[in-house]
């Protein structure tokens, strides 16, 4: 029993940082239909500017962080106007090939700037704090509690504020948007900032009780794929719910089944799915 | 016998109801006409018949066979040719070489007399190579057959568009607004190749918004609002019928 | 094919045959048979992606397959070389027949993702399975291909010379399908399915062969790796190996003949000059590949092609407006 709930908290926490990145992932094709291959670099990228921050710079872990979501988001400001945004009439292929190059470039970037190695980042919270008889460290707490006050304040401005609505108006209905005023080159760049604000919140909270190094981005963007795919391509909600999900499946797969083979478990996830719903689930059937 | 037609023909798209218990019949050699206001269902009603979406009830019978159920290229294999709004060709590649593969349907070579370089593939190939040339020569681009597409005239790819499918050897063809964005003149023409093919035995059905083209043209008219069939007859009978001048004024046509 | 093509390439082949006599230079051999492996599996990935539409990103994995396959069972199963090459390769088609069948039911975006995943599958089973890939260690001791009568692969030369010897074998099988109908209906396809469908291709029985056969190409540039090499680990299998082939398809020209040889050449000989770069050099290709793809989307032989073409047809122009009684239309 304890066991279990200590698996279902892990769940909790593993399932925080994919819900993250789903979102930013999910919101960027919601309003683009780009499949952001490079969005995993950004996750990486976040997690190494944090670090820099607090053991280069010695800012605080906080202070770090909100560099981290400046820095990424200005990244992703720029991939959108000057990739996806040249691209947005070219045939599918062709985005999908650009992300990948930019996927190459950022990794080769930070490999060269900072090095292969894997590195441990510092955590002003690593004590550990006990629960209904219950271990957990405060980190973990952390991540769960940080990644829902995130959610909220997403969701509040999505649908509370004026240029909130407008991402939700284009992700309907581009054609439209366009006509009833919006304007629709400013909101790509703000929801590729806030995608990549998104993924260097992630990565900045998980990197302590992971490590930081070029190719932490990997699994994570992968998993990121199949929890969109399987919340419905473009939603929030679904981004949101199939982060946990997966999140929960894993730890306790790894638990009950096995632990080498757990990272297989989304992707196998992924292929039932898309035997049985070509189009992803929740997708708006018919033409 | 009929030569094909469609019995309460209807399409659900979630709680939509694009088209509605259609029954249409269209005569062998005619030119045959779907005309309607703006989301009346038209494009649908060829998808369906085409074999594009499977529709929600109802039947679609070609030459006394059932085809409701068949897959697109089944039934362009049985002599139903289509072409979309949009012309969709190869911009790229020139016009015979776009039109070439339309023959392919009545090919048999696959890869291996490919890698091979059999003798089928080479008089398969011929054969589909002389069935472009003809086609091309019907709608009359022969000036035009070894360039590419990009560079033709919005009437130029109509007309392209019209061989690709005439090189299936249909025996009858789905024609979705084809003089949409061609001027008045190049209008006389295209109506006068559809003729042409009427003439030749390849029965048309057309969907258009150009009326005065249309009710000079077309033998027989059916006219669809909102999904549902609302008038069917010879281009006089729809010119004087009220509903159809009610549905064309804005008005809703169902009294 | 016009007549300067042909001496181009017979030139070309003749240097290739010549190219291991003039050279002497052991180093120099290995890497170009090394590109010639890359090359067929680019090839492989090219007549999916450049022909009809469907860019894989599982490709890797196949790779992989084919690579494993012959060194398991040359290795563990001490089969000759060539039984086992054949066996590599069917096996690497049946999965990839497989894997076509489910994934060809999701189009664009899920398309590739899907194949991703299947990439990403097929690398982990390889690296966790220990018991009969050897995991992490790899597979060592995989053996040259065995001799064909007095035919030996021994040596560094013969062993170019067979790679050679497949590289030209599957350009040539290229050429043929790319030249035939089975060409133009994927052609077709890729422009645009819907059309396809109305002029009675059956695109999921064409893109399932398409599907199988670049799987299967992509099996035997896997396979020639491993006997090339000796030794193979799970590495093969990642997704980097599917960006590298991607970056010289896309160099060399997606949906061209040539672009593969091109693309793959290029950059091979660009890495050896950047060496300083080693574990960087994707500081210099990625940025090449994004640009590529925005400026330039159809590679050095695509945009070469294009601008022949516009030659072509401005020359053909000029000739019309010359005739008086001529009416060019501008397009």
């Amino acid at each position: 029993m304890e066991i279990l709930i200590q698996q279902l908290f892990n769940g909790l926490t593993i399932g925080s940082v994919y819900s993250l990145v789903a979102l930013g992932l999910t919101l960027v094709y919601g309003i683009l239909h780009i499949p952001n291959f490079a969005h995993g670099a950004l996750y990486m990228m976040g997690g190494y500017i944090t670090l820099t921050m607090m053991t280069k710079y010695g800012f605080h872990y906080w202070i770090a962080i909100i560099v981290s979501i400046l820095v990424v988001g200005l990244l992703g400001v720029l991939m959108e106007r000057f990739v996806f945004h040249p691209l947005r009439d070219a045939p599918p292929i062709h985005d999908k090939i650009a992300a990948i190059g930019i996927l190459l470039f950022l990794e080769a970037f930070a490999q060269f700037v900072w090095g292969a190695e894997y590195q441990s980042m510092p955590t002003p919270y690593g004590q550990v704090v006990e629960i209904f008889g219950l271990t957990f460290t405060m980190q973990r707490l952390l991540i769960v509690i940080a990644a829902i006050v995130v959610m909220i304040l997403l969701t509040l401005f999505l649908k509370k504020t004026f240029t909130g609505s407008t991402i939700i108006a284009m992700s309907q209905n581009r054609e439209g948007a366009n006509l009833v005023g919006i304007n629709t080159k400013k909101v790509a760049m703000l929801t590729f900032m806030i995608s990549g604000g998104l993924a260097a919140i992630a990565a900045s909270l998980s990197a302590p009780i992971n490590l930081v190094f070029p190719g932490m981005g990997h699994l994570v963007i992968l998993k990121a794929f199949v929890i969109i795919i399987l919340g419905g391509m473009g939603s929030v909600p679904g981004a949101i719910l199939g982060g946990y999900i997966l999140g929960f499946s894993e730890s306790l797969g790894a638990t009950y089944i096995s632990n080498d083979y757990k990272d297989i478990i989304a992707f196998v996830l992924l292929v039932i799915i898309l035997s049985v719903k070509p189009t992803g689930l929740f997708s708006k059937g018919g033409h | 016998m009929i030569f094909l037609e469609t019995r309460k023909l209807t399409k659900n798209f979630g709680g939509l109801v694009a088209v509605n218990n259609v029954d249409f019949a269209i005569e062998q050699g005619k030119i045959n006409a779907i005309i309607g206001p703006n989301g009346a269902g038209k494009s649908t009603f060829f998808n369906l018949i085409s074999g594009f979406h499977p529709p929600s009830s109802g039947q679609v019978i070609f030459k006394g066979q059932d085809v409701t159920k068949l897959p697109a290229n089944k039934i362009a294999q049985l002599g139903v040719a289509r072409t979309f709004q949009t012309t969709n060709l190869f911009e790229q590649s020139t016009v015979i070489d776009n039109i070439i593969v339309g023959h392919r349907l009545r090919t048999k070579s696959n890869l291996f007399d490919a890698i091979f370089r059999t003798k089928r593939l080479r008089s398969e190939e011929a054969l589909c190579r002389e069935k472009a040339m003809e086609v091309i020569e019907f709608v009359d681009l022969q000036k035009v057959a070894h360039r590419p597409v990009a560079g033709l005239t919005q009437e130029e790819k109509k007309r392209t568009a019209f061989a690709l499918a005439l090189a299936t050897n249909p025996e009858i063809v789905f024609l979705d607004e084809p003089a949409a964005g061609v001027n008045p003149d190049e209008t006389e023409g295209l109506a006068a190749l559809m003729r042409k093919m009427a003439d030749k035995g390849v029965t048309v059905c057309l969907i258009e918004h150009k009326m005065q083209m249309i009710m000079k043209l077309a033998d027989k008219i059916m006219v669809l609002n909102y999904g549902e069939k609302i008038a069917e007859g010879k281009p006089e009978e729809i010119q004087n019928n009220e509903a159809v001048i009610k549905a064309y004024l804005g008005g809703s046509a169902i009294a | 094919m016009s007549k300067i093509q042909r001496i181009v390439i017979l030139g070309l082949i003749l240097f290739a045959i010549v190219f291991p006599l003039i050279s002497n230079n052991d180093y120099f051999i290995h890497v170009m048979t090394l590109s010639f492996i890359w090359m067929i599996g680019v090839y492989g990935l090219n007549l999916l992606a450049g022909y009809t539409g469907y860019l894989s990103l599982a490709h890797a994995g196949f790779f992989a397959i084919g690579a494993y396959s012959l060194g398991l069972l040359t290795v563990k199963a001490e089969m000759n070389f060539w039984p086992a090459l054949l066996l590599s390769l069917i096996i690497t088609g049946v999965l990839g027949f497989f894997a076509g069948l489910i994934s060809l039911r999701t189009k664009e975006h899920f398309f590739a993702i899907y194949t991703l995943c299947v990439g990403y599958i097929i690398y982990l089973v390889i690296d966790k399975w220990d018991s009969l890939t050897e995991g992490v260690r790899g597979l060592i001791g995989i053996p040259a291909p065995a001799n064909i009568g007095p035919l030996s692969f021994e040596t560094l030369q013969s062993h170019y010379y067979l790679v050679l010897f497949f590289l030209l074998l599957v350009v040539l099988i290229m050429y043929r399908i790319v030249h035939s109908l089975s060409g133009r209906t994927y052609i077709a396809i890729r422009n645009s399915e819907d059309l396809a469908q109305t002029i009675g291709i059956s695109t999921m029985k064409n893109k399932l062969t398409v599907f199988v056969i670049s799987t299967v190409i992509a099996g035997l540039s896997g396979a020639l790796y491993a006997s090339f090499v000796r030794f193979i680990g799970p590495d093969i299998g990642s997704i980097a190996i599917v960006f590298d082939f991607l970056t010289y398809l896309l160099v060399g020209g997606l949906g061209t003949l040539s672009g593969p040889i091109v693309g793959t050449l290029l950059i091979v000989v660009l890495s050896q000059r950047l060496q300083f770069l080693q574990d960087y050099r994707m500081l210099v290709f990625g940025p090449v590949l994004t640009l590529l793809i925005i400026f330039y989307p159809r590679g050095i032989v695509g945009t070469a092609a294009a601008w022949g073409q516009k030659r072509r047809s401005s020359v053909h122009k000029t000739r019309l407006n010359n005739l008086p009684e001529e009416q060019v239309k501008e397009g």
